[in-house]
């Protein structure tokens, strides 16, 4: 796995790409946290996940817990269908935002 | 070998003392599919499992899982190889002094270093997969069977396993509950790809989830095919496990009597 993180239009976009799993998902994790820790808003960006296990959905949820704490808008973008089915299979995808690209979610933060 | 296969058992042969288990067993499961491993009390079959867990070394042949040859592996091999291996036991096999989440966590504990916040989002989460969302406090004495058989599963999946070994899922369940497991299993191999080897003797549930089915009868493999193939299976034996008809033993009269007097 792999990630970058840019800041495009009110938002920190963290771009994971890759297998995202047990090996690499406390990097992923530190990276969402750290914007978060920094104020800012932010999206995960998922069109370049190939795999992501229980432990790289977990660092999603911590963020997006930390980033309502913390006041801030959070939701993913780009998100694969094979990521699509791992979140479902806990009922994830009703609780996370979740939009095809960072357009998308502007035009519904209105 | 090829490389489709997550599970590869050729010529097992076990004993116990010297009555022999399993004879000259060969299984194949492929990458992603559903195998349930059917046959009656003493057919073999919990033992086929325990040699597939890596608990049991057999007289002979070999057990590749995931491509590592479990009968010449070292401890460490094994070891890392469980990473990737999720176990139901028939029981549930919980600690009772823990709670259902602590439970669910404990492979996190063991094979990884993730941060506890981590890890319990991760239990947590896969409470709710199993539908036991909000019951990670409790004890398992507080739980009912059917609650216990999915934390078990939730345990089970909780490193997102390659390989999910399942003892009697449905075993001593109401039939709704019973369904739901089946249907979760299903879901687990849909979604997170995983090979899945089921055993029991429950019929409808083997019919419901398999892809194939492996009967196996007095240690010997009697038929591995579809689920049509074993339906319309012409092996008597085979047809009077589905129709539950019991086994009409030969008797050798000389055999027998030396059974009884020990000579």
């Amino acid at each position: 796995m792999a990630y970058q993180v840019k800041t495009q239009d009110g938002y920190d976009i963290v771009l994971l790409t890759g297998d995202v799993d047990l090996s690499c998902s406390p990097d992923a994790r530190k990276a969402i946290l750290a914007s978060l820790e920094q104020g800012h808003h932010t999206l995960v960006d998922l069109s370049g996940v190939t795999y992501i296990d229980s432990s790289g959905v977990a660092s999603l949820v911590e963020g997006f817990q930390t980033a309502k704490k913390g006041g801030l808008r959070f939701g993913l973008i780009g998100v694969s269908e094979a990521a699509l089915s791992v979140l479902e299979l806990a009922r994830l995808d009703k609780v996370f935002p979740i939009h095809a690209d960072l357009a998308a979610r502007l035009e519904a933060d209105g | 070998m090829s490389t489709g296969a997550a599970i590869e058992v050729d010529e097992l042969v076990t004993h116990y003392g010297s009555r022999r288990i399993l004879d000259r067993v060969d299984l194949r499961v492929e990458s992603g599919e559903i195998m349930v491993i059917m046959g009656g009390s003493g057919s073999g079959k919990s033992t086929l499992l325990r040699h597939l867990l890596g608990l049991q070394r057999p007289t002979s042949g070999s057990i590749r899982l995931l491509g590592m040859d479990i009968t010449e592996s070292s401890a460490a091999e094994l070891q890392a190889l469980r990473r990737n291996m999720g176990v139901s036991f028939q029981g549930g096999a919980l600690l009772s002094s823990m709670t259902v989440a602590e439970n669910v966590m404990l492979p996190l504990r063991e094979h990884t270093a993730l941060d506890e916040q981590t890890m319990q989002i991760i239990a947590r989460m896969k409470l709710e997969v199993v539908n036991l969302g909000g019951f990670g406090e409790l004890k398992p004495a507080q739980l009912s069977g059917g609650m216990i058989k999915r934390a078990a599963l939730a345990r089970a999946i909780v490193m997102d396993p390659k390989l999910l070994f399942f003892d009697e899922p449905s075993a001593g369940l109401d039939p709704v509950v019973a369904a739901d497991l089946d249907e979760l299993i299903i879901k687990l191999r849909d979604t997170m790809q995983m090979t899945i080897v089921v055993v029991t003797h429950e019929l409808d549930s083997a019919f419901k989830i398999a892809d194939r089915i492996t009967v196996l009868d007095h240690g010997r493999i009697l038929l591995t095919g579809s689920v049509e193939e074993v339906r319309s299976s012409s092996i008597q034996r085979v047809q009077d496990l589905l129709n539950r008809r019991p086994r009409e033993e030969e008797i050798d009269p000389d055999d027998y009597l030396r059974r009884l007097t020990g000579g």
